[in-house]
């Protein structure tokens, strides 16, 4: 509960305005283009010139990303190449999948339906992934208000227009498919009574298209997903990462150097096609920025890509979720999903005005907030930093008793726990660092430019432009997911014969980096983050 | 001066502040996890922990990732548990009461003992939800168990050996494509795009300049 006078004084002007606000609520004037350029570059980290650097070697050499990137993209590899006994695999199969999220395990289930032997590998546990923490939502163009069409110029708008068209076109067209293809192996969507799709607006939708499993959205994807990889026995080798991609002697991808995370064995798995489906970096903590993220989500795809010649695409864009959690300090950075703003709850600073249309997209709220509280002197301090108000209650007073338990208890049970019931009084938010918005790039069929070497999900640059909205990342991951396995699965079946395995790749890169006078302790990819003492407060 | 609170951690003692959850004064601790850390918000069921206020008899049970340390919390991490996952084709299954008997047919050794239910880290009534499925009555269980993050405490804690997180999922699949109405606008959608009803619409707007689907999307009508 909320116990410190300023919290307690602001909190009255909140309820005090709340009335007046509902009745407003229609009337909020969405930012004109010009206004949220304006907004996005004052605010917005992205466009802070010292967050970033510009990278010395590689594919992407003289292209800027974030410091904390550009060091573990610069760093040396885990391995000493000469110690790996490439020539006795531990596992040789046709398709290797490294990552245990939902990318991975579409990747998997349809590489499987192919025909291909198939292995996952994992850091963590499958499911231990970001997709099991989406709570909001997936979009799909299903209705007969909606098209294709109206989606496709949603995520283009979204993303600034930058979007590789290729992948939004595929994005779109696959995404009532990929709904279907979900619902089917079991997947509980919230349905009306005669079978319709419940569907609200998120940021930045046009269109009322955003499917829903309550408030565990991801959680039920990720657990059919996960229990039908088991239905169909495929390997899942867990605690396990991939430390280094392998090719053969004429370049095409051909495995991955694997590292047990308990007893630090390395190993060989030998693989004539790779997907790298390891998802997003919040726990890069990029310019020191909370994260909604899980433990392993640390951009070690990029590093594994990007030192076997695999290029980077938007790598220097980031998602600041507007609304983390800002209190209690033991929930700092979680997740209060976009859904209690569909639902109607609106931003609100310390004087209890809604200063903002709280569904423009996700960058400019959370340039919204930073102003308030950076610039404006409207946040509320709340004993670690600032922050704005969510104010949930009003969600009942739109939606009837009973919306909040029905439609968002993940939210509810959250901040229960530390006894602040959301139903009653509103909650305090920051941004919080939520999703890498670019990664490796991919063609249409899910390949880099490397010869059979895959990328799905969150690790994929280009699909989203500089922003992805809610909900069309739960459906790249599914849409693209499912290709890579395909393709994989096609390719193999199209016959591919490995020569000699190597690792030139990555004497090459050590030799680049010498060149380029980079001198570092540092080694990657990071694969988790370390929280100890002080630390242990992020 | 921050709060300190002791805290046992595997039986060794630490000195913590009193704001950290269990896991992070595990990291405050020093210890680099690897196992029983997933989502590290309630979401991953990775960090089922067992612990015990010094003094008192109740055993009680948490995730690690959302629960706050207490003073002389004795703490052990239970970060993976051997529940009975069966495996089956979900296009061959049907939502028929034979399936729960055929799969899982410890349910039915339930005692009632309600342990399951007193140890869920979510709060859910995990021994209903068992007799709903013993009942063949699907989609209760489905609803009963939705919050479910299977850390597998309840099945840690069952005399009948019964793995209810794996009988709470078949029975959400079942319902999920059995039981649960068909969206028919969704099967329309399909059909459409694969007949390439939009693909010469999709096709032209491809090719627009970023001026002209600037112009589409800043004038584009938003649904009430
Ligand atoms: C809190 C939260 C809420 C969200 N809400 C929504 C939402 O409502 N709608 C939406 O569309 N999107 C949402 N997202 C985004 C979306 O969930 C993710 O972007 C998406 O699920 C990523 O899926 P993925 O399979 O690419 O990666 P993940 O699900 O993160 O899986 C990556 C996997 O790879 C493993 N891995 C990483 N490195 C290695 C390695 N070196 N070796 C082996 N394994 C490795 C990881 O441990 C993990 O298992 C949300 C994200 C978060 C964090
Ligand atoms: S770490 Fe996922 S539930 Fe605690």
């Amino acid at each position: 509960m909320y116990t410190e006078r300023e919290i307690l004084e602001s909190l009255s002007k909140v309820e005090a305005s709340r009335e007046q606000r509902l009745k407003d609520r229609e009337n909020i004037k969405r930012m004109t283009a010009e206004d949220k350029e304006a907004i996005l570059k004052a605010y917005h980290p992205d466009y802070k010139d010292d967050n970033f650097e510009n990278l010395k070697i590689g594919v992407n050499k003289g292209d800027k990303v974030p410091h904390e990137l550009a060091d573990m993209l610069q760093a040396n590899p885990r391995i000493n190449t000469a110690d790996i006994d490439l020539a006795n695999p531990t596992y040789d199969v046709d398709v290797l999948v490294i990552g245990g999220g939902g990318s991975g395990a579409s990747a998997a289930i349809e590489a499987h339906e192919a025909g291909a032997n198939v292995m996952m590998v994992t850091k963590l546990r499958i499911g231990d992934a970001n997709s099991m923490m989406a709570e909001g939502g997936i979009q799909a163009a299903d209705k007969p208000n909606d098209s294709p069409m109206q989606h496709y110029i949603d995520v283009m708008g979204g993303g600034h227009f930058v979007n590789k068209p290729e992948l939004v076109s595929k994005l779109v067209n696959d995404a009532p498919e990929a709904i279907r293809w979900l619902n089917e192996l079991g997947v509980m969507f919230d349905k009306e009574e005669d079978g319709e799709m419940t569907t609200v607006h998120g940021g930045g939708t046009s269109r009322k298209r955003m499917h829903a499993c309550k408030d565990y959205s991801g959680a039920e994807i990720m657990r059919v997903l996960r229990d039908e990889v088991f239905n169909r026995n495929i390997p899942v080798v867990d605690f396990t990462a991939a430390i280094e991609l392998i090719k053969d002697v004429d370049g095409k991808i051909a495995g991955a150097v694997l590292l047990n995370m308990e007893t630090n064995e390395i190993m060989v798995a030998r693989a004539k096609a790779v997907i790298i489906a390891t998802g997003g970096a919040g726990r890069m903590h990029y310019n020191n920025f909370p994260t909604s993220n899980h433990y392993g989500a640390t951009a070690d795809g990029l590093v594994l890509g990007y030192r076997a010649g695999a290029k980077l695409l938007f790598a220097d864009t980031l998602q600041y979720h507007p609304t983390g959690a800002a209190y209690p300090e033991q929930i700092l950075g979680a997740l209060v999903t976009e859904k209690v703003r569909s639902l109607g709850a609106q931003l609100v600073n310390r004087d209890g005005v809604a200063y903002i249309h709280p569904l423009e997209t996700r960058d400019v709220n959370a340039s919204g907030i930073i102003r308030e509280c950076c610039a404006r002197g409207e946040g509320v301090p709340t004993g670690t930093g600032q922050a704005v108000w969510l104010d949930t209650p009003m969600i009942e007073m739109i939606g009837g008793e009973g919306t909040i338990e029905r439609r968002i208890p993940a939210m509810m049970r959250m901040f229960g726990k530390y006894d602040i019931d959301i139903r009653k009084v509103p909650i305090l938010v920051y941004p919080t660092l939520h999703y890498q918005n670019g990664g490796l790039e991919i063609s249409a069929n899910g390949m880099t430019a490397v010869e059979n070497l895959f990328v799905a999900g969150e690790a994929v640059g280009g699909i989203h432009g500089r922003n992805r909205l809610m909900g069309n990342s739960l459906l790249d991951i599914i849409v693209f997911g499912r290709n890579a396995g395909q393709q994989a699965g096609k390719a193999v079946n199209a016959g591919i014969t490995l020569k000699d395995l190597t690792l030139s790749h990555v004497d090459a890169y050590k030799a680049e980096m010498k060149d380029a006078g980079i001198e570092t302790d540092l080694v990657s990819p990071k694969l988790l983050p370390t929280y100890h003492h002080r630390e242990a407060n992020k | 001066m921050e709060n300190m609170v002791d805290v046992y951690l595997y039986g060794k003692k630490y000195s913590v502040p009193s704001n950290l959850t269990i896991m992070k004064a595990m990291e405050y601790a020093g210890y680099q996890l690897v196992r029983g850390c997933g989502c590290r918000n309630g979401f991953c069921g990775a960090c089922a922990t067992i612990y015990r206020i010094k003094g008192e008899t109740e055993l009680k049970v948490a995730l690690a990732c959302s629960t706050k340390v207490e003073n002389n919390m004795y703490v052990a991490t239970l970060p993976f548990f051997p529940v009975v996952k069966q495996v089956y084709d979900v296009n061959v299954i049907k939502p028929t009461e034979q399936i729960m008997m055929q799969l899982y047919p410890e349910i039915y050794s339930c005692i009632g003992c309600n342990a399951c239910t007193k140890s869920c880290t979510q709060g859910l009534n995990t021994m209903q939800y068992i007799a709903y499925a013993q009942r063949g009555e699907y989609e209760k269980c489905a609803e009963a168990s939705f919050d479910c993050v299977m850390c597998g405490v309840c099945s840690s804690r069952c005399p009948a050996g019964i793995s209810h997180p794996q009988v709470g999922i078949l029975a959400r699949r079942l319902t999920g494509k059995y039981i649960a109405p068909k969206s028919e606008h969704l099967y329309d959608r399909v059909a459409e795009i694969a007949s390439g009803k939009f693909s010469d619409a999709m096709q032209e707007l491809m090719g627009k300049s970023i001026d002209e689907l600037k112009e589409l999307y800043n004038s584009r009508d938003i649904e009430k």
